[in-house]
């Protein structure tokens, strides 16, 4: 990898998040499989960095183990320079799941009781539940039980519990898969917003080559059985979120990494 | 040719757009059902609808046999239940049940919180729930009774023993069950907002298992009742006050069987009031309002 990796013009700051070596295992009932093989990357303050790659390749698991969720089996994974041994507010999740939600909680209470949790003072739990629930457009439902909501608003009352616990990066796993094609447009139109307002971190998963050109800044690609690292590129930025040709293009050029090659070197090793 | 692009024309519509009509509220669509359908479609009408036929047929079969001894009529049960309330010592005998019902339910609850909580934190603790449960759940609390009195003599504490017997594991069992399905993504979600240990089990497992909790305390409370009831069958002979097992057995005796059959209305009225108004109370408040249950 050193080789091929380009020489940094400028200096770069310190990483927010520094993934370096990282291997993991899962231990299943026979043997060990190996998830994730050497992958490392680092994420700097106000990154959209988007883990993209076929099922497979892992890209859960490393959300995982940076949620300290797993713990690698070799390598280290660092948020501001310190090893992340165990789950924390400071990087909360955002499911793909709607279960997310503590059902026996209304939407306020599930952003307020994490707070709570946390050591925040009741009065300003209050506010903040109150502040990010208007800024996903969620204060009439505030006393709503979650199953009274549809998926894009159960997505929108994890985000904002998620932004109300101020975390240091927001990890989102696939958040909005199971929403249909209409709201999860708006629902990556409106996480480019809050990220513009708020100057948020994310480390965003996907298998949607078109989700991680509109949603990310810099997309990882990841290779299949076991996960490793394809590259790294960078999104032209794309100005009001519309996607435009220079991003159709580099979704042209992602699908061909990630789709044509394997096939060309399966059939040359056919030939061969 | 001519005449294919005709017919084609000849279904072509021009494009439009409107505003879309005001939208009315719902309430401006509604029919208004008939006042039987009303008054059918409650399930409170239904089921008393249905006692009262059952009672009805009660009272004419028993006034067709005409034999007190063995069928009492409606009419004599009824009478003698309201005596029973007023002049005799029915209620007593009720309160003593009931007492020591809701003593060995409380030991239990708490016995059941112990271990299905000592059952997720460690495999061990795990290993011995599903041991102690597939032994004990089969086991008919009443076949402990005799060895209860051995070991603590006759009266309460025996009841009490069988008592918690009866209710500890099928709720263990199902607290744990309810434990184990709690989803991975809401495991996780509570991890991250720093929950551990003790707050762990229960600001989240608990609420989250509290459909298959609530089921457990159902069935220990139908298990615990019969248990009872039958316990107090057994050696209500030798006790001095005892409760409704007692005084079913007591007036057997004496042969009064409407006394017989208004002890067992009072046992059906308990069991029912428990499940139809205690247990669905609990349910409105909690998993029915949280769309956990249906």
């Amino acid at each position: 990898m050193p080789g091929s990796a380009p020489v940094p013009v400028t200096r770069l700051p310190q990483p927010l998040l520094r993934l370096s070596g990282v291997t993991i295992q899962y231990a299943s009932e026979q043997r060990l499989v190996t998830a994730v093989q050497n992958v490392g990357f680092e994420v700097f303050s106000g990154d959209r960095f988007v883990l993209l790659g076929p099922s497979g390749c892992g890209k859960s698991t490393l959300l995982k183990a940076v949620g300290g969720f797993l713990q690698p089996a070799q390598g280290e994974i660092l948020l501001d320079g310190a090893p992340v041994s165990h789950p924390g507010p400071d990087r909360i999740m955002v499911f793909q799941e709607f279960d997310q939600l503590l059902p026996w909680k209304t939407v306020h209470g599930n952003i307020v009781f994490p707070l709570c949790q946390n050591g925040v003072g009741r009065g300003e739990a209050l506010e903040r539940a109150a502040r990010q629930l208007e800024r996903v457009g969620l204060t009439k439902f505030a006393e709503h039980y979650p199953h009274q909501l549809s998926g894009g608003m159960k997505q929108r009352v994890a985000i904002a519990r998620a932004l109300a616990l101020e975390p240091r990066i927001l990890l989102m796993d696939e958040p909005f898969a199971s929403l249909d094609a209409m709201s999860r447009q708006r629902m990556q139109e409106e996480l480019l917003r809050l990220w513009e307002e708020l100057g948020l971190t994310l480390l965003f998963v996907t298998h949607s080559i078109d989700e991680a050109v509109l949603v990310g800044s810099r997309i990882l690609l990841l290779a299949p059985h076991p996960g490793r690292v394809r590259g790294e590129l960078n999104v032209p930025p794309a100005p009001g979120g519309r996607a435009g040709e220079a991003q159709h293009a580099l979704a042209r050029r992602i699908h061909g990494l990630l789709f044509d090659e394997p096939q060309d070197e399966r059939e040359r090793a056919a030939h061969g | 040719m001519v005449d294919r692009s005709a017919r084609l024309h000849a279904f072509e519509r021009p494009d439009y757009l409107r505003e879309p009509e005001p939208a009315l509220p719902d309430r401006h669509f509604a029919t208004r059902l008939s006042p039987w359908r009303r008054l059918t479609s409650v399930t409170a009408v239904r089921q008393v609808t249905l006692l009262v036929l059952l009672a009805a047929a009660w009272q004419l079969y028993g006034a067709w046999l005409g034999n007190d001894l063995v069928l009492p009529d409606f009419a004599k049960t009824a009478a003698a239940f309201w005596h029973g309330i007023i002049d005799g010592p029915l209620l007593l005998r009720a309160w003593t049940s009931i007492r020591v019902l809701f003593l060995g339910y409380a030991i239990a609850i708490v016995l059941a919180a112990a271990v299905s909580l000592l059952a997720v934190a460690s495999r061990v603790g795990n290993d011995v729930l599903a041991l102690f449960t597939a032994m004990f759940n089969p086991l008919p609390a009443i076949a402990l009774l005799p060895l209860a009195l051995l070991w603590f003599g006759l009266g309460e504490k025996s009841v009490i023993f069988v008592l918690v017997h009866a209710v500890l594991w099928p709720l263990a069992l199902n607290t744990h069950t309810g434990f184990l399905g709690v989803s991975q993504t809401l495991r996780m979600t509570g991890k991250s907002f720093g929950l551990k240990g003790p707050r762990y089990a229960l600001l989240l497992l608990v609420p989250a298992a509290f459909p298959s909790i609530l089921t457990g305390l159902k069935i220990g409370w139908a298990f615990a009742w019969r248990t009872l009831i039958a316990a107090e069958l057994v050696f209500g002979v030798s006790a001095g006050s005892g409760g409704l097992g007692w005084y079913i057995y007591e007036n057997r005796n004496q042969l009064e069987i409407a006394n017989v059959f208004a002890g067992l209305l009072a046992v059906i009225l308990i069991g029912l009031a428990m499940e139809s108004v205690v247990f669905r109370a609990i349910e409105r408040i909690t998993v029915r309002r949280w769309g956990m249950q249906t």
